[in-house]
C-alpha cells in the first residue's frame, strides 16, 4: 500500500516538472514563518495571509468562467454577501469564526444560486453584464440601509481568528491548499473519480452537444455555481474575519476586476494559473506601495505587457517551456527528455533528425 | 415634476445613446466589449478643459483638437494593442480595463484628481412647460440627436455603411466578398471612440471633470445596450432613453436616495432580461463558426 503511494507519487509528481514545482511551492509556504521575524515579518505574513485568500477567490472564479464557461464579472458579489453575513453573525449574535465562515460560505453557495438563475437562459457577453450587476444592485441595497449593514463605512469589529499572527497564517495556509487541491480535483477532466471535470469542459466547448449527450447541463451549471459561491464565500468570510471588517470595498467592481487580471494574467483554465497570477501579482502592488503615484500605473501597464506577449498567461507560458506533452501516449514529460519516459516514442520529431 | 423628469430624461438620454450606440456597434462589428469606450469621453472632455483653460485656445477649436485627438488615441489604441490579441475575447476585456486604467491614472498624473470645470459653450436658460433648461443641456441634446442621425445615414445610406453592416453580420463572408475586413474595424473603431468624444465634449460643461468620470457612465452603458440588445443600434439608442428614465425618475422622487441610481438601473436590465434573454431588440447572433 505504502509502496504503491510512493511509486505514484514518483510518476505522478516528481516525474511532471509543473506538479513538482506546485509541491516545493507548498512545503516552502510552511516554512515561510521561521524566516521572517518581528514587526516586518509580521508585515510580510500579512501579505501572505491576504495572497492565500485571494488564491481560493481567484481560483474559484477559473472554476466558474475558465472551465464552465459562465463569464463572471461580478464575482465579488459571493465574496461579499459571505463577509456582510459573517460580519452580522458575529457582530449581532456573537458566533465565533468557526462557526460564521462556514457559514459565510453557505451564503456565498445561496448568492451563486440565486445568480444562477438568469445564467440558466443567458451566455456569453449577456451573462458577463447581468453578473456584472448583482454586486452593484447589493451595493445599493447596503447603502439604502445604513443602520443595519453600515453604510459606507460598514461593519467593523469582528473578532479575530486567532490569536497570532502566525497562526492565522498557518490556518489560511492549510485551508487555501485544501481548497485548491479540492478545486483542481474537481475540474480535472482525466479524473476516473469524479466526472465534473470533463463536464464542465463540455458545457464551455458546446453546451448543446453536451446536452445532446445526454447531461444534465442545468445541473452541473447549478453546481459549478455553489461550488464557486462557497470557496468564495470562504475566502470573503475569512477576509472579514482577518481584516475585521465588512465593507462596500468587498462588492465592489475593482475586486471583480482584480480576480479576472490575476487569473488571466497567470493563465485561465487551469487552476495554479490563478495560484501564480495572485502571487505575483499581489505582492508586487504592496511593494509598489513605495511609488504611490505611478503604483496603478505601473500596474496597469505590466498587465498589458503581459496581454500582449503571452496572451495565454505566464503559467502556461512557463508550463510550455518546461513541460512537454508525448504526441502519442498523451503523457507530461520534462522537457529535456528526448523520448517519452513511459512508451519511448521520441517527443521531438523533427529536432532529433 | 413630470415635466422635470421627462426633460431630465431627454437631456440625459441623449449623451447616454451617443455612447451606448458606439459602445455598441464596436460590439456588432467586431465582437469586442471594449471596456475603455467611457474613457474616449473622459479624454475629450480633459482634452476640452485643457484646450480652452491651459492653453488659452478659442472655443471652437478646442471642441476641433479634442475630438480628433481623442479619435486618434481611440485608433492607435486599436491599432497597437487591440488587434494582436482580437482572438482571444476574454483577454480583449481584460486589455482594455487595463488601458482604462493607464488612462485614467495619466489623467491623475497630468491634471490631479480635483475635480475641475470646463468652459461652458453658451450662457443662459430657456423654460420650457415650467421646467428652466439651460442653452448647455439644450445643445447637448440637439448635437447628440443630429449626430445618431447622421451615424444612422451613415450606416443605412453610404457604402462604407454596408460595409460595416456586412461584417457586423458575418466578418468571414464580408472578407470574401472582397471587403477590407481589418480597415472596417479600425473605422468602426475610430467612429466608435469619435462618438464617445462627442458624448464627452458636449456634456464637459456641465458636470465636473475627475479621473474617475468613467466608470459611471460605463455601468450605465453597459446595462443599456444589454437592454437594447447587444449590437443593436436601434435598440441602444432605445435603451438609453429607458434607463435615463428610471434614472430620472429615481432622482426626482427619492431626491435622498440618488445614489440608487446605478443600481436601480441595472435592476431594470436585470428584469427585462429575465422575461427577454436576448434584449429589447436582440441580434440573436447564430454560434459562432469554428
Amino acid at each position: 500500500m505504502l509502496r504503491r503511494l510512493l511509486k505514484d507519487f514518483q510518476g505522478d509528481v516528481l516525474a511532471i516538472p509543473g506538479r513538482l514545482l506546485a509541491l516545493i511551492f507548498f512545503v516552502v509556504l510552511f516554512f515561510i514563518p521561521l524566516f521572517v521575524q518581528g514587526s516586518s515579518g509580521n508585515y510580510y505574513l500579512r501579505i501572505f495571509i491576504f495572497a492565500n485568500m485571494y488564491v481560493i477567490f481567484a481560483v474559484s472564479w477559473d472554476l466558474l468562467s475558465g472551465y464552465t464557461g459562465q463569464l463572471n464579472f461580478g464575482h465579488a458579489l459571493f465574496f461579499g454577501v459571505a463577509a456582510y453575513t459573517t460580519a452580522l453573525l458575529n457582530l449581532h449574535l456573537g458566533w465565533q469564526p468557526w462557526a460564521t465562515i462556514p457559514i459565510g460560505a453557505l451564503a456565498g453557495v445561496i448568492a451563486g444560486l440565486i445568480v444562477c438563475l438568469p445564467a440558466l437562459r443567458l451566455r456569453g457577453p449577456y451573462l458577463a453584464l447581468v453578473t456584472l450587476a448583482f454586486p452593484l444592485i447589493l451595493l445599493g441595497i447596503i447603502f439604502a440601509f445604513p443602520n443595519f449593514t453600515g453604510g459606507e463605512l460598514g461593519l467593523s469589529g469582528l473578532s479575530r481568528i486567532s490569536e497570532s499572527r502566525t497562526t492565522d497564517y498557518y490556518i489560511s495556509v492549510v485551508v487555501m491548499i485544501v481548497s485548491v487541491l479540492l478545486m483542481w480535483k474537481l475540474t480535472d477532466a482525466s479524473s476516473s473519480l469524479v466526472r465534473t471535470g470533463i463536464v464542465f469542459h463540455a458545457i464551455r466547448e458546446d453546451e448543446i452537444t453536451a446536452r445532446a449527450s445526454g447531461i444534465n447541463t442545468i445541473r452541473y451549471k447549478l453546481l459549478a455555481f455553489a461550488v464557486a459561491g462557497f470557496f468564495a464565500g470562504i475566502a470573503g468570510a475569512f477576509h472579514a474575519h482577518f481584516m475585521r471588517i465588512a465593507g462596500p470595498s468587498n462588492l465592489q467592481l475593482t475586486l471583480s476586476f482584480q480576480v479576472i487580471i490575476w487569473t488571466v494574467f497567470g493563465g485561465i483554465t487551469s487552476i495554479y494559473g490563478p495560484v501564480v497570477g495572485v502571487y505575483i501579482l499581489f505582492p508586487l502592488m504592496e511593494f509598489l506601495r513605495v511609488v504611490p503615484e505611478v503604483r496603478n500605473l505601473i500596474f496597469a501597464g505590466i498587465v498589458v505587457l503581459m496581454l500582449l506577449f503571452m496572451p495565454e498567461g505566464i503559467a502556461v507560458w512557463v508550463r510550455d517551456k518546461i513541460e512537454r506533452e508525448c504526441p502519442r501516449c498523451k503523457l507530461s514529460n520534462m522537457a529535456f527528455r528526448k523520448t517519452c519516459r513511459a512508451c519511448n516514442t521520441r517527443l521531438y520529431e523533427h529536432a532529433a533528425d | 415634476m413630470v415635466e422635470g423628469i421627462i426633460i431630465q430624461g431627454l437631456i440625459k438620454g441623449g449623451t447616454y445613446a451617443l455612447l451606448a450606440v458606439g459602445f455598441s456597434l464596436i460590439f456588432g462589428v467586431a465582437r469586442m466589449i471594449n471596456l475603455a469606450h467611457t474613457c474616449f469621453y473622459m479624454l475629450a472632455a480633459y482634452g476640452i478643459y485643457a484646450f480652452a483653460r491651459l492653453f488659452d485656445m478659442p472655443l471652437i477649436a478646442s471642441i476641433v483638437l479634442s475630438l480628433l485627438a481623442t479619435t486618434l488615441i481611440g485608433i492607435l489604441t486599436y491599432r497597437l494593442f487591440i488587434d494582436r490579441v482580437r482572438e482571444h475575447h476574454v483577454t480583449v476585456m481584460l486589455i482594455t480595463l487595463a488601458l482604462a486604467m493607464v488612462f485614467q491614472e495619466c489623467m491623475i498624473l497630468a491634471f490631479s484628481s480635483e475635480p475641475l470645470g470646463a468652459p461652458s459653450f453658451v450662457n443662459g436658460y430657456w423654460t420650457i412647460i415650467g421646467v428652466k433648461v439651460s442653452y448647455q443641456n439644450l445643445l447637448t441634446f440637439g448635437i447628440a440627436l443630429a449626430v445618431l442621425l447622421g451615424v444612422w445615414a451613415l450606416l443605412s445610406k453610404t457604402r462604407l455603411g454596408v460595409a460595416i453592416r456586412a461584417t457586423a453580420q458575418d466578418s468571414e463572408i464580408a472578407n470574401l466578398m472582397g471587403i477590407n475586413v481589418r480597415r472596417i474595424l479600425l473605422v468602426t473603431m475610430a467612429l466608435a471612440a469619435a462618438l464617445a468624444a462627442i458624448a464627452g465634449v458636449v456634456i464637459a460643461p456641465t458636470l465636473t471633470l475627475e479621473p474617475r468620470m468613467w466608470t459611471s457612465p460605463l455601468v450605465m452603458i453597459m446595462a443599456i445596450v444589454v437592454l437594447g440588445g447587444l449590437g443593436s443600434v436601434k435598440g441602444s439608442f432605445i435603451g438609453a432613453f429607458i434607463i435615463a428614465f428610471v434614472e430620472a425618475l429615481v432622482v426626482f422622487l427619492m431626491p435622498s436616495g440618488a445614489f440608487l441610481k446605478d443600481a436601480f438601473a441595472l435592476l431594470v436590465m436585470v428584469l427585462i432580461l429575465l422575461i427577454r434573454p436576448e434584449g429589447l431588440f436582440g441580434v440573436v447572433f447564430e454560434e459562432e463558426r469554428l
